[in-house]
């Protein structure tokens, strides 16, 4: 079977093996529009490279460790980061390689290219993938075409192509991508056409930029748009851009660059070329009887086509389709750099500012009508904030997924975390805090007789000076009985914290346990090595903005949560109020408005767990082996210790596994006793993984259910290399 | 989140999608594994099966009445790995006769037609095992234990 093929060997029966961006250009070319050389390599060349290196199944087996429906977004990107790390190092079968070298560079020789993703479930008029898989221009020399092709395979996997095929119900096993090897072409003018805009049918619409069009698409560019009526073929509106930059073809790559000053106060097209473009999208849409959204390219006066597809058929958002949030997963480095200034200067302050004013209100000195308001009030601030989560501080977290990505390209290490280590190196507050616990745990272990004083627990007793730094402790980093978020639990004297540092005086750390040494700046050292001059630059900015993502994905928890913090202390105080009254069999004074408004926000009890025995049923249903993420490699065995309450911890032994819904920072103190952590949350880059890592842990997240199947002191075994928890000792 | 139901329910169907089973038995603590043709209850608490009374497996139930049953869905394809389920069942097994084999040998049959003549010879036995625990896998890497408690 012929894996390649020319544009114009490509007939109607095709359409499956080419995808629907390739099949729409030999169609175009077949009918007289002009398109640059392109080559299409069939999916049937996937599937060989899939099934000769045994890819399909370890794909289809990461796909299906957990129900699809129960990972969060951080796990599917995990699950995406490792599928593609596969496609990087599982090198061509030769035969395939030598098939595709042969054909590409008898093409192509030494003509740069764009190399595009063209899925045959792409591109018709009920499902769009526009943006979702993977495009990359500018790529010369068959190795680097070839190992570009993989990447466009490995797209097919990536975590917003995953949550869009499964949100319209396609089957991942039945996936398969084909790709198409265009000559690029270097326009000094391109753009995008609709020729029927999707709100209003009448007009048109026609948006165009200097440079190269991925400027546009990327979002890179502002560019000028007109609107044109369809029937009389006139334009009825132009906005222009504020025209300041280009994307243009650099190295093996492509750069965003400033616009020539003489050009930035013309628009890209004059009036003759808007109606040009507008002419080849009709007579687009005419071939294909569909609406069109075409890309295309002026090259030396001349009109070029790069892409056409129907316009979906929704034609924009519909109520549900979360494509666009999907999208949004993908953020380039500018966006990303501009994010990074709105939150350190914008949103963080305002958060802080948020949380510091609503606890001016104390709920204990309002009417309960008063006080239904105030929860009310305190709902709708804290569900602006976790808006403003999702839409800004989430998409932030892709710093640290960009810069992963580009690691993995240029390293391609056995271990698709290896970029987590050169992250580490910012300094988080919980790991100095972790280091002065160990030096007064060092005290007290040389200190007998103040061992003793501590076990007893009587501060009247215990040296002074001592007492001092554990004051002072408590002064910066607070009382590690209290949850950050709460506040509500913390327990009065420093009992726990005493607990904790003899647990720690009696078990010191293992040298090789303690945090891993900094072999981070070997690691930068040798990633930046593979850029030079300017791109050198470029990535060392890229790991600083990766380390402030890295860092806010843990600050910005903790400041939401004191926002929700807020809400829970109002909802205390109502819950406090509603069984006083129930007790004293006053039902009629607590006012019916506290009730509604508790049941509204749902504050109800914690599901239970779906597996616990009821009454009167004759079996009983527990796990044995539960998977979730690899999260930090290790082996371990250990009596479980889990947390439902921070108070829990000051309990914390020595050689346990710590089992817990979410660690979040002020948690983190017992890890360096701990042999290995497990967590319900699941993802790489979550805290607790992070310290596990830290600390060479073995860790699994991402485990459903974890605090309540799992109960202290089962004996459990942490597989960190695999994801895999395994309960109690194996006995039948 | 899947329930309890929903675990019972899938060994339930994979039980009646699947005619054979793997048989584990021991002679003097030397293992031993071969194929039986079965059946479940409704409920899942016994499995039912026959042999001739002169097989190993039979000698070897007999001495020693703990056994156990595998059966998976895997159809030797790659695919296997992440598709296919197995339940390993773990009870204790014996011979029934009498009524209880009456009652019982039209629901074997009723699955297993073609092995009327198989069973109805005299020289073959009913046997029954009780289950205590079902654990089962899928997803490649995940396992659940069922346990009955009555």
């Amino acid at each position: 079977m012929n894996w390649i093929l020319n544009i114009s060997e490509i007939t109607s029966g095709d359409r499956d093996r080419v995808g629907g961006k390739g099949y729409a250009l030999a169609q175009l070319a077949g009918n007289g529009f002009t398109i640059p050389e392109t080559l299409c390599l069939t999916v049937d060349a996937y599937d060989q490279f899939v099934l000769r290196t045994g890819l399909r199944e370890r794909v289809l087996i990461e796909l299906n460790r957990k129900n699809f429906k129960e990972m969060r977004w951080e796990e599917i990107w995990d699950c995406a980061t490792r599928i593609r790390n596969m496609f990087l190092r599982t090198p061509m079968p030769e035969e395939i390689g030598t098939r595709l070298r042969q054909e590409i560079a008898n093409r192509f020789k030494d003509k740069r290219v764009v190399v595009r993703s063209s899925a045959p479930e792409e591109d018709d008029a009920h499902a769009s993938f526009a943006g979702l898989h993977e495009s990359y221009l500018n790529i010369q020399g068959t190795d680097a075409i070839l190992a570009h092709i993989r990447k466009v395979w490995a797209s097919l996997w990536s975590d917003a192509a995953l949550l869009y095929r499964q949100e319209i119900g396609l089957d991942a096993e039945k996936s398969a991508m084909a790709v198409v090897i265009q000559e690029i072409i270097v326009g000094d003018r391109s753009g995008v056409a609709f020729s029927k805009n999707p709100n209003h049918p009448s007009q048109a619409v026609i948006e165009s930029v200097y440079g190269l069009n991925q400027g546009l698409v990327d979002g890179l560019v502002e560019p000028d748009r007109w609107i044109l009526d369809r029937e009389r073929k006139t334009v009825l509106t132009h906005t222009p851009a504020q025209r300041q930059q280009q994307m243009i073809p650099h190295g093996d790559g492509v750069v965003m660059s400033p616009l020539p000053p003489e050009l930035s106060t013309v628009p890209p097209l004059n009036p003759d070329e808007v109606l040009g473009v507008f002419n080849v999208s009709l007579r687009a849409e005419n071939f294909f009887k569909l609406p069109q959204d075409t890309e295309w390219t002026y090259k030396d006066n001349t009109l070029l086509l790069l892409q056409s597809r129907p316009i979906t058929s929704s034609g924009g958002e519909t109520p549900g389709d979360n494509r666009s949030w999907y999208l949004s997963l993908h953020r380039s480095f500018e966006n990303l750099k501009a994010l990074r200034k709105k939150i350190e200067h914008e949103l963080i302050p305002k958060m802080i500012e948020t949380a510091r004013t609503m606890a001016e209100t104390d709920p204990d000195t309002l009417s309960d009508q008063e006080l239904a308001q105030e929860i009310r009030r305190r709902w709708e601030m804290n569900q602006n904030w976790v808006n403003v989560y999702w839409e800004d501080f989430i998409p932030f977290a892709h710093g640290v997924r960009l810069f992963g990505q580009v690691y993995n390209d240029v390293m391609q290490p056995k271990d698709a975390y290896e970029f987590v280590d050169l992250l580490t190196q910012t300094e988080m507050a919980s790991l100095e805090r972790n280091q002065i616990l160990a030096e007064l745990a060092e005290q007290i272990r040389h200190d007998p007789q103040l061992a003793a004083q501590l076990r007893q627990g009587d501060a009247g007793r215990i040296k002074p000076a001592f007492l001092a730094e554990v004051e002072s402790f408590i002064q910066k980093f607070g009382d590690l009985s209290c949850s950050m978020t709460g506040g509500t639990q913390c327990v009065e004297d420093a009992m726990p914290l005493f607990n904790i540092l003899l647990e720690m005086a009696a078990h010191p750390v293992p040298g090789e346990r303690k945090r891993k040494s900094d072999s981070a700046s070997d690691l930068k050292e040798r990633f930046l090595s593979h850029f030079q001059g300017q791109e050198r630059d470029w990535a060392g900015e890229l790991l600083d903005l990766a380390r402030s993502s890295y860092r806010l994905r843990d600050d910005d928890n903790i400041y939401l949560g004191r926002i929700e913090a807020q809400v829970l202390i109002c909802v205390q105080v109502a819950k406090e109020r509603i069984n006083a009254s129930s007790q004293s069999g006053e039902t009629q004074s607590v006012s019916e408005e506290l009730k509604t408004v508790l049941d509204d926000l749902e504050h109800r009890a914690e599901p239970m767990n779906p597996y616990q025995k009821q009454s009167g049923q004759s079996f009983e249903i527990k796990p044995r082996q539960l998977v979730g993420q690899p999260a930090g490699p290790g082996l371990c065995r250990g009596k479980a210790r889990v947390i439902q309450q921070h108070s829990e911890l000051a309990e914390f032994k020595a050689g346990e596994v710590l089992v817990c819904d979410a660690v979040d920072p002020n948690m983190t103190f017992v890890v360096p006793l701990a042999s290995g952590v497990v967590e319900r949350r699941g993802g790489m880059l979550i805290h607790g993984a992070i310290i596990a890592r830290e600390y060479g842990l073995p860790c699994v997240t991402g485990i459903a259910n974890a605090t309540s199947f799992i109960r202290t002191g089962d004996e459990v075994t942490v597989d960190g290399f695999l994801g895999i928890v395994t309960v109690g000792a194996g006995d039948i | 989140m899947e329930k309890a139901e929903d675990i019972q329910r899938q060994i339930r169907e994979l039980f009646v999608s699947q005619n054979l089973a793997v048989l584990a038995t021991h002679n003097e603590e030397q293992p031993y594994a071969n194929l039986v043709a079965f059946v479940t209850t409704d409920d899942l608490k016994y499995l039912y099966f026959v042999t001739p009374r002169a097989t190993r497996k039979f000698a070897n139930l007999s001495a020693d009445s703990r056994v156990a049953l595998l059966i998976n869905n895997s159809t030797n394809q790659n695919t296997d790995f992440h598709q296919a389920i197995a339940v390993t069942a773990v009870g204790k097994a014996e011979e029934i006769t009498g009524d209880d084999r009456t009652r019982v040998l039209p629901l074997y049959l009723a699955k297993h037609p073609h092995l009327e003549e198989f069973a109805k010879s005299p020289t073959c036995a009913l046997v029954r095992v009780t289950a205590a625990s079902y654990y089962l896998v899928k997803n490649f890497q995940n396992v659940m234990e069922f346990h009955f408690t009555q």
